[in-house]
């Protein structure tokens, strides 16, 4: 039988079927964050359960609100930190070594091609990059994650897609990934994996590979996949070494993963981006997307450069490409939030703090915070934000904003402009 | 099992997300009855009002399609929860929103389109629900008289709804 890859980590990971169609599956690694995590904790310790199935394979951070900005996020920080240092959770991460969950788990080399990995977090979607079954969950499934090492899913169906052409200068998989949501629409891959094959693909590093799995959710899929190669070998290859004779060995490895030939997909798109231009979303819906040319010129009050989306070294160097020796427009906040500590200091290494600070940019410690308007940088009424994060929804980045979501490349053009700016155009003469 | 059923609250609105269910500012809360007064705090729809009569004597939602879309928060049935709606009719939901439902024990009941168009003939007329969980059935009855629809829910989330959620389940099991 021919399968996709998703099909074969199902099998792989099978552990029960209590009724037809409901597979019930081991997990390899349960992630923790500190917004919905205390809810299951405090739920186990009501039920005289407070047990954790194996503490090597959670994995747990404190991101959201980092350093607490009040008396609630300071308790939540203090339930999972207690939490981890009772059960001896060795893979914690706190303040000063903490950074945004989908950024820091990966770069830790905690996630590996047929893995099953499941978060309180919708984002979770982002670690399917490395070939991994990567599902976001709600707090029970947690619960249940964490007690008992198993999580129910129905098994999704898988919608390929193609990306093929020759990327232009100025785009990149964030205008890659909003182009595929617009044909889905918000609830095309609805019980569906997203499986991005293609030549522009195989080409991507795992950075932009997890910015496309990142917003698979976005069209209400399950999971982003790609499959696990020589860039997945090279970027694991610190943490594997020891497990593989050489690089060859685990890239033969990874491959049994790979999607077999005339496997079953519900829907096939191909997309050429050789024609593409920047994207940007308009509206509250990730699916309202418009060429950059068509909302060049909106002025926007604060540029935000950072989230599980587009808060890693690659995004932060494109940005600071574009920044470099320029200010941002008087009228407009500049924040970026380097992903990782690990982020931030290669970013410091390599000048681009130096860059984002002299163009007026605050630079932030790594945290979520702005993304979804809960600290570091949430937007008042009537503003607009130009944003590389992964939602637009009403009220997201704050109550009464507007979120355009946006490349790391647009971003950083818009900011020293002050309205939105094609990258592809500016500082060639062209219109702004 | 869950009390099912009662006054209806329709939302006439596809892609209704949990954003707007129960904003972020409002996850720092680690009890769900803190969530009572914030719910549908940030819902984008012509002339509602989230502190409505309408809204508070609410006991079952009837929306449009990828109804819970967006985070995973579990808040956003945490807040229905804790208002007494345990249920939400729809013609579609996106995947973990509905998992959470009936992971909390709650109902997600997804019906056709033109079901859901038959029921939002009721609003404004005084809407309300009841719900036959044995028999699949939900009866709407309004000013506009009352009607039998059927619907299926898998067998998992039956075992759910029953073991008043996943948690009893998967310790029982696992």
């Amino acid at each position: 039988m021919k399968l996709t890859l998703s099909e074969k980590i199902f099998r792989s990971h099978l552990k029960d079927e209590p009724f037809p169609g409901t597979k019930v599956l081991d997990i390899d690694v349960v992630m923790c964050h500190e917004i919905t995590t205390p809810v299951a904790i405090n739920d186990l310790l009501a039920r005289g359960m407070d047990r954790v199935f194996n503490p090597d394979k959670i994995k747990v951070v404190i991101d959201h609100v980092t350093p607490a900005k009040d008396t609630k996020t300071a308790l939540q920080g203090k339930i999972v930190r207690d939490w981890a240092r009772r059960h001896q959770i060795k893979d914690f991460f706190d303040i000063g070594r903490n950074g945004v969950c989908h950024a820091i788990f990966p770069e830790k080399g905690f996630i590996r091609p047929g893995y099953t990995v499941i978060m309180g977090d919708s984002h979770t979607c982002t670690h399917g990059a490395f070939g991994a079954f990567a599902a976001g969950v709600g707090t029970t499934d947690l619960e249940v994650g964490i007690l008992k090492g198993v999580c129910a899913f129905r098994e999704p169906k898988t919608i390929r897609v193609n990306i093929n052409g020759t990327v232009p200068a100025g785009v990149y998989a964030k205008d890659i990934i909003l182009r595929i949501i617009k044909e889905l629409t918000v609830k095309g891959a609805t019980d569906c994996v997203i499986e991005f094959h293609g030549d522009v693909v195989k080409k991507m590093s795992m950075e932009s590979r997890m910015t496309l799995c990142n917003m698979a959710i976005e069209a209400g899929g399950t999971s982003g996949v790609c499959m696990p190669d020589k860039v997945t070998v090279n970027y694991l290859w610190p943490f594997i070494s020891t497990e593989y004779a050489d690089k060859k060995a685990a890239l033969a490895d990874f491959k049994k993963w790979w999607s077999d030939k005339g496997c079953s997909y519900v829907k096939v798109i191909d997309i050429d981006v050789t024609a593409l231009e920047p994207q940007v979303t308009f509206g509250y819906k990730p699916d309202e997307v418009k060429n950059v040319s068509e909302l060049a010129g909106t002025p926007v009050d604060q540029v935000y450069i950072g989230s599980c989306t587009n808060g890693r070294l690659e995004d932060l160097k494109v940005a600071a490409g574009y920044l470099k020796g320029k200010t941002i427009a008087p009228s407009v906040r500049g924040i970026v939030s380097p992903a990782t500590p690990k982020v931030f200091s290669d970013a410091d290494r390599l000048g681009l703090i130096k860059i984002f600070m002299d163009a007026g940019f605050c630079v932030t410690n790594p945290t979520c915070g702005a993304c979804l308007g809960m600290s570091n940088g949430v937007i008042a009424p009537g503003e607009v934000c130009a944003s590389t994060t992964n939602r637009n929804f009403n009220g997201r980045m704050g109550k009464g904003g507007m979120v355009h979501l946006m490349s790391p490349a647009v971003a950083a053009v818009t900011a020293i402009t002050g309205v939105i700016t094609d990258p592809r155009t500016y500082g060639k003469g062209g219109a702004a | 099992m869950k009390k099912f059923g009662g006054r209806v609250l329709f939302l006439d609105r596809s892609d209704i997300n949990t954003d707007e269910i129960i904003p972020a500012k409002y996850l720092t809360e680690i009890s769900k009855e803190a969530l009572k007064p914030h719910m549908l705090e940030d819902l984008k729809l012509e002339g509602f009002d989230p502190n409505s009569s309408e809204v508070r004597d609410a006991r079952v939602i009837i929306s449009r399609g990828n109804f819970g879309c967006g985070s995973s928060r579990e808040h956003a049935p945490w807040v229905f929860e804790v208002n007494e709606i345990n249920v939400v009719i729809a013609s579609g939901f996106a995947r973990i929103f509905r998992q959470n439902m009936f992971n909390c024990g709650m109902l997600a009941i997804e019906l056709s389109e033109s079901d859901i168009n038959s029921l939002f003939e009721h609003k404004g007329a005084d809407a309300s629900i009841a719900i036959d969980f044995s028999g699949s059935r939900l009866t709407v009855s309004s000013t506009k008289g009352s009607r039998t629809f059927e619907y299926q829910i898998s067998e998992f989330d039956k075992a759910l709804v029953e073991a008043m959620g996943w948690v009893g389940f998967a310790d029982a099991k696992y």
